[in-house]
Parts: C-alpha cells; structure tokens; sequence
C-alpha cells in the first residue's frame, strides 16, 4: 500500500487539537466514564487485528492476529458496557 | 467509487461518531447517548473493516476470537465494584497496548519490509503500557506493595533501559547486520523484552497516592500505540481514535497532577511514599474537641447551609449511602446540602462522584473544586467525612509542610467544620492536620457508616 506519511502526520495532529478541545469540556463529575470510554474506543485496535487475520497469511502473523483481536473485544464490550452501567447511574432530581 | 474509498468514507464516519460521543460526555444529560454514539462508531469501524476490499479473512478464526473477547469483556464490565473501577480501568489500558503490540508485531512478521521504527515505535509503547498498567493493577488490588519500591540506581537503570531501545530503534545496523531481515528481527525481539523491562522499572517506583496519576498516563500511552499502529497501517481510523484517547489521557494526567501540585516528573522520578516527611512534624499543641453524635446532630438541625467533604475512606467503608440519607433528611428540612469533591478525592479522576452516583445522589449537587471553595464563605456547617489532607489549610500558609501549593478545599471557611475520624491518625502525605485545632472545629470520633447511622438516628429525632 502507498502511504503517505507527510498527510498522515496532518490527520494525527489534527485530531490530537480536536481531543483537546473537546475533553476539556468534559467536567471533572464525568472524568471516570471519560477514561473508561477512552479504554473502549482505544479498542479500535480491532480494525488492525482484523486486517491481520487472513486466510493466506502465515500463521505466526495470524494468530498473533488473535491475541490482538481478543484483547481489543475485551476493551471494546468492556468498555462501552462499563461506561454505560456508571452513566445510568448518574441522575438529578 | 472506488471500493476502498467507501472503506475510508465509513472510517470516516465512525471517527465523527467518536468525536461527537465524547462531545456529548459534556453534561451527565447526553453523556449516555454519547458513549452509545460511540459505541456505533466501533460497530460502523469493524463492518468498514471486515468488508475491505481485496483481503480474505479467516472468518472462523475471527469469529472466536470476539466471541472471547466479547464473553470476558461482559464479565468484566457487569462484575466490577464502583470501587474497583480503577483496576479496571489499568487492566484495561493494559490490554489497549498489548493490542496494538501484537497488530503491529503481526504485520512486521507479514511483511518484513514494513517501516522498521514505526513498527518499533508501536511495538515498545504499547509493550511498555502493558506491563505498567498490570504493576499499576498489582499496587491498586494490593498484590503489590502499593509503597514505592525503590533501589539503588534505579533511575540509571531505567535510563540504560530507555537509551538502548531508542538506539536499536532507531540504528539496528550499529547492533545487527541490519541488511538482513534476521538482524531486524533479533532487534524487534530484543526492543519488545526492554520495554516490558521499562514498563515494569518506570511503574514500581511510583507509590499508591500516585496511581491516579499513573493510570492517566498509561491511558494515553494506550491511545498513542493504537495512533502508532495506525500510522505502520496506514489507517486513519486509528490514528484518530488513537490520539483522541492519547488527549484524553494526558488532560487527565495533567488535572491530576495540578491536584497534587506536583509536576509530572515528579511524579514518575521522585518516589513519594517512600519519603517518610518528617519535615512540618513540628507538633504543636492542639485544642481538640471531642463531640457526640447527639452535640453534631444539634449543630447541624441549627444550620442552613451544609457541606459535605466525602474522602475515599467514605467508599471505603460503605458509608456513601448513609451518607447520603443523611443528606436527604437534612433537604426535606428545608436545608441547602451540596458536595465538595476534590480531583484527587477518589482513586482516579471523577471516582469520588461515580461513587455518589451510585448512592443516588444528585449529578447536580456534586461540586468541583473551583465551584465550592466561594461556598464555604456562607457556609454553616462543613461536614468532612474521612477527608484528610485536601482540608488541610496548612497547603495554604504553611511552607515547610509537604502538601504546600496543593489546591484545597476552604472549610475552615465555614462558621463550623465537623470531622469524622475514626482516630487522630495522619492521612496519605503523614501530615498531622492543624485543622482539628482550629477554633471553630469539632471531632466526631469513630467509624464513618456507624457515626452517620446514628446521626441520622437523632436528626430524625430532633
């Protein structure tokens, strides 16, 4: 695959000035679904253990593959499940 | 349309759904939907993914491996004590590096061609953020001393540590025959062992007051391998959640450290915890006066305006509940109650307010810091229950005492402060606390959850 560092680096910094503004608009009371929230969507190392898991690839590279793609469902599910179960419990009355 | 194209279009979309989930996490109102926006932006990522033009996946193999994944990660999140959140937070920033470890280590040993620092530079965050976050764990559940373990030449070791990494990464030709696929490979080898050699020399040294500190930090590490990742890839996805969360982290490390007065380097280098301070021990007689929980009762039915200071010894003992009930009664007298949470008031950042959300109390009485302290100028009564350090005003005036510069809450600013102490033990930092002395303080000794129990016996009453 052609990459194309000089536009990746743009996109990088980019969404690292976006994180910025919008967290810190997050207020303190949320900061604990903020990080595991955070957790869940770091799981987006499933999108790259996926890709790893292929049928003509060797198999050294596949089943690392797994391990991969085994601790990224666990921050995934987790993560957004937890988050919820905090989320619900904060109401006003 | 290219084919590819409407892949990147759907990571597009699955980015803007991260971007404008965590905008909603902006008000306890929307946060909910945001983290379900969130979560269809994942949905939207891994569709995108499994239809990607031109690779034939191993779907069996695929298959097991989320339903694994999915079956752990619904024990984790449905068993979790709100107290425990914290570990689980560190477990999970852990396996966010090994993740991207193994992707990256997995396309090198597909194509040996791949770019050998950035696959370095994935590979040894996130094996660094792996064995970290499972010391931080260890500290955090107490299989670990959660004192700072320290040694002689520690920091120099961790420095040997860090330089060589950085020069096999970066010139494996001074160590290897690098011309070769087998030098790289050794090289690779020899960085993953290292940085779970780092990971495991920077956490050790950090003493459990710290850990909200660390379990920030090792959450944006955790976003900032899955950004590597996605630059070895070429994946944008990736590289935006990733740095999303490497943000997140770091404004959290930050807030943190700033609720300490500490800087980060002195966080992770100066080994508090370890340091017995007996610097502002100069013991000073105090004026103590012991109340009963009946005298408490009567000071509070006189007040209007209450405060309530939880510290984690609150959580500890169960007692956020009573806590709670107590302040419920107090409300239906007609009484204003509101909550001062200091950032370091829990195990990590927000763990204090998750705690009271979970005892029914209200998002919209939970105060920070800077909202509060104007408060305590009209305030009746603050009411500290298991609080220590981040009430002591000596953080104010006084400069040889070790919590001086930290951010506190004023209540000695209250015409009246009740603490609840199980004993006149110092807290965290081993300060003894002027405030017990002050004039317009009163101790209410003994276990939190049984204190409150029979306050809330005799403000019925009253």
């Amino acid at each position: 695959m052609q990459i194309d560092i000089v536009s990746l680096i743009t996109i990088f910094i980019l969404a690292v000035f976006v994180g910025n503004e919008i967290i810190n608009k997050v207020p303190p009371t949320l900061h604990t679904p903020l990080m595991s929230g955070s957790n869940a969507i770091s799981g987006i190392a499933i999108v790259g253990a996926i890709l790893a898991i292929l049928v003509d690839g060797g198999n050294a590279s596949k089943y690392i593959g797994l391990a991969a793609l085994i601790c990224a469902t666990i921050n995934v599910v987790g993560g957004f499940l937890v988050t919820d179960r905090m989320l619900k419990m904060f109401k006003k009355k | 349309m290219e084919a590819i194209q409407i892949t990147n279009i759907l990571y597009l979309v699955s980015a803007i759904a991260f971007i404008l989930g965590i905008k909603r996490l902006s008000h306890p109102k929307t946060a909910r939907s945001g983290n379900l926006l969130s979560s269809l932006g994942m949905l939207i990522a891994v569709i995108a993914t499994l239809t990607y033009p031109g690779k034939e996946f191993d779907f069996t193999l695929i298959l097991s491996g989320v339903a694994i994944g999915t079956v752990i990660g619904l024990i984790f999140a449905t068993r979790v004590q709100m107290t425990e959140m914290p570990q689980m937070v560190a477990i999970f920033n852990g396996l966010g590096g090994a993740a991207s470890a193994f992707v990256a280590s997995s396309e090198f040993l597909s194509s040996p061609d791949s770019p050998f620092i950035i696959v370095c530079l994935s590979v040894f965050i996130g094996s660094l953020t792996f064995t970290g976050s499972f010391v931080a764990f260890g500290k955090l559940q107490g299989f670990i001393s959660g004192r700072a373990i320290t040694f002689k030449g520690q920091q120099v070791t961790n420095a040997i540590i860090a330089l060589l990494s950085v020069s096999i990464i970066l010139a494996p030709g001074l160590f290897f025959e690098s011309s070769i696929y087998a030098g790289y490979l050794n090289a690779f080898y020899i960085v993953i062992v290292l940085a779970l050699l780092l990971g495991v020399g920077l956490t050790i040294p950090i003493g459990g007051a710290d850990m909200p500190v660390v379990i920030s930090l090792l959450n944006s590490y955790s976003g900032i391998a899955a950004a590597a990742t996605g630059f070895l890839l070429g994946n944008n996805a990736l590289i935006i959640s990733g740095s999303l969360v490497g943000a997140s982290g770091l404004i959290l490390t930050n807030i943190m450290c700033k609720g300490m007065n500490r800087s980060l380097a002195n966080v992770i280098f100066g080994a508090v915890g370890s340091e017995t301070s007996s610097a502002g021990s100069t013991q000073q007689e105090m004026n103590i006066k012991s109340y009963s929980t009946t005298e408490a009762a009567m000071i509070l039915d006189a007040a209007e305006k209450i405060i309530i200071v939880p510290g984690y010894g609150l959580a500890v003992a169960q007692a956020q509940h009573v806590a709670r009930e107590v302040a419920d009664t107090l409300e239906a007298q007609g009484k204003k109650v509101l909550y001062a949470i200091h950032p370091v008031a829990g195990r990590m950042p927000g763990h204090m307010n998750v705690l009271l959300a979970e005892a029914n109390v209200s998002y919209d009485v939970l105060k920070d810091l800077d909202e509060i302290n104007p408060e305590f100028e009209d305030c009746d009564v603050a009411l500290i229950l298991g609080a220590n350090d981040v009430v002591n005003p000596a953080a104010r005036h006084d400069e040889s005492s070790p919590i001086y510069g930290m951010p506190i809450l004023n209540v000695d600013k209250s015409r009246t402060v009740i603490i609840n102490k199980r004993s006149m033990n110092p807290g965290f930092a081993g300060v003894q606390n002027e405030l017990f002395g002050y004039d317009n303080s009163i101790m209410v000794f003994g276990d939190a959850k049984d204190m409150l129990n029979d306050l809330l016996k005799e403000i019925k009453e009253l």
